[in-house]
């Protein structure tokens, strides 16, 4: 099978637009979070999210931001930077040759709400031509296809918030068995929205900490009370080694190892010994025969919810036992919140520049570790250099995907 | 209202919908070849004709119209029956 790497990144995140910028904030240990500015969510009892800023005509037409959802936005501008840090102008490629894979966890939110006011109100007779086309999840591979004219395999993958690192996995395997050169992969997603920042908070898994929002996503803290809701985009290009060599593309890191499991346990709730998500993790490691004690970095899940960080915790030390000590375990949320769909993808991104930078980035806030959870999260970034690393994404509905990434 | 009246405000409908330079937007121009639009931006457009003029356009109608100055004339008409 051929092996694949990562030559482009482009990072559409609350800390940072562009992958230098990203990369920089996190080191800073810059949280994103903050209240709610896209609408008033003063009747809400959750009040913060962590909000991309970005201006959107800076990359896209005026029609093309009248004609997507946020959603496919992001995806597009996101495409964009990873194109231009992979070094990759149009002409350059053989566009048949190139996929698009860049999932979303819930599609076009702020459309859907919009257009079913207008369907209340006004009639079907009056919803918009382009509701559905705005709407629907594949709609990022779809944009990210037709802009740049790629014409290789063009799906995408809808789990929740383990749609990122699905997508970078479903895309690696595309590339080592031959379906396409490059695949642009990754997620999307912005569902800072009154109905989606209701819904998650009436089912108690938003942190309420409205009063200090850089404080607010904490994840394996005695304090955490729940994620923070995060919004933007992570798109990587991932290319085959001898078209990357032969181009002479930079080469931040290889994949590995992918790994998926289901719980097969509840819509919400994790495993709560983490079977499925230790699960995952082995997988990662045979699919790549790693064995576990090469591993020095895992990028968590982390999401900063009482129940979630503990069965991940329960789930490291399945897997790698006494080495469990020895690893640093990091979570981008504490810094960007949880991006759902995007969340996997920011993060392979995080975790690559990890091991080609060598420097872990920090968990913020752990002012008061939960002693229960006894691993080492780094407080502060660390330089360490890194031969293999692992990013987690599990999600609602069970699913979990996690990807391994080697030094080169 | 008058024809230079409904042109205006025609206008400033396909503007909004078609995001196009207000100054392309002649009585000769037609919407799919001139302006730009595709099957459903046309939807879109004679929705906005609609509300704009509190009218019906029933989609026989619709299909005729198919530049500026067919629209104008269609809701002139309309307006003055």
């Amino acid at each position: 099978m051929r092996r694949v790497v990562v030559t482009g990144l482009g990072a559409l995140t609350p800390i940072g637009v562009g992958q230098e910028a990203f990369h920089k904030a996190q080191l800073e240990g810059k949280s994103g979070v903050r209240t709610i500015t896209r609408f008033d969510a003063s009747a809400l009892p959750v009040r913060i999210a962590a909000e991309v800023d970005v201006d959107a005509e800076a990359y896209l037409d005026k029609k093309e931001i009248k004609r997507l959802d946020r959603f496919a936005q992001y995806a597009l501008i996101a495409a964009e930077l990873a194109l231009k840090d992979a070094g990759l102008e149009p002409g350059t490629l053989n566009p048949e040759r190139v996929g698009t894979l860049v999932g979303t966890g819930i599609g076009g939110m702020e459309t859907w709400e919009a257009q079913s006011k207008v369907f209340l109100e006004r009639g079907p007779n009056r919803i918009s031509p382009f509701f559905i086309p705005m709407m629907i999840a594949n709609m990022a591979s779809a944009h990210i296809a037709m802009r740049y004219g790629f014409m290789g395999p063009s799906t995408t993958a809808v789990t929740a918030c383990a749609t990122g690192s699905d997508a970078i996995g479903q895309a690696f395997r595309m590339i080592q068995l031959g379906e396409a050169d490059v695949v642009i992969a990754g997620g999307t997603e912005a569902a800072i929205t009154p109905m989606a920042i209701g819904a998650f908070a009436v089912m108690r898994a938003l942190s309420t900490r409205n009063e200090e929002p850089h404080k607010a996503s904490r994840p394996f803290t005695l304090s955490r009370d729940g994620f923070v809701m995060g919004e933007g985009a992570g798109v990587l290009v991932l290319e085959a080694y001898e078209h990357a060599q032969k181009r002479g593309a930079r080469i931040y890191a290889e994949i590995v190892g992918f790994g998926r499991s289901a719980d097969a346990h509840h819509i919400t709730e994790p495993h709560p010994e983490g079977k499925g998500a230790a699960l995952a993790m082995k997988r990662a490691l045979e699919d790549a025969q790693v064995p576990p004690e090469a591993v020095g970095y895992i990028n968590a899940h982390g999401t900063s919810t009482p129940v979630g960080d503990r069965a991940e915790v329960l789930a490291i030390k399945q897997v790698f036992g006494e080495h469990a000590k020895r690893l640093m375990v990091s979570s981008t949320k504490s810094m960007i919140g949880h991006l759902l769909g995007a969340a996997g993808a920011v993060e392979a991104i995080a975790t690559v520049q990890a091991l080609y930078h060598g420097v872990i980035p920090p968990t913020l806030n752990l002012e008061d570790p939960d002693p229960e959870l006894d691993l080492d999260f780094v407080p502060e970034p660390r330089e360490a250099k890194v031969d293999y690393a692992l990013s987690n994404s599990f999600a609602f509905g069970g699913h979990n995907a996690v990807l391994l990434f080697k030094r080169v | 209202m008058t024809e230079q009246e409904i042109f205006e405000k025609v206008k400033a409908v396909i503007a909004d919908k078609l995001q196009v330079e207000p100054e392309k937007i002649t009585l000769e121009a037609r919407f799919i070849e001139d302006l730009g639009a595709d099957s459903l931006d046309t939807v879109e457009l004679i929705m906005g004709l609609e509300d704009e003029f509190g009218l019906e356009i029933s989609d026989e109608e619709a299909e005729k119209i198919r530049t500026v100055k067919d629209a104008v004339a269609y809701i002139k008409g309309k307006l003055g029956a």
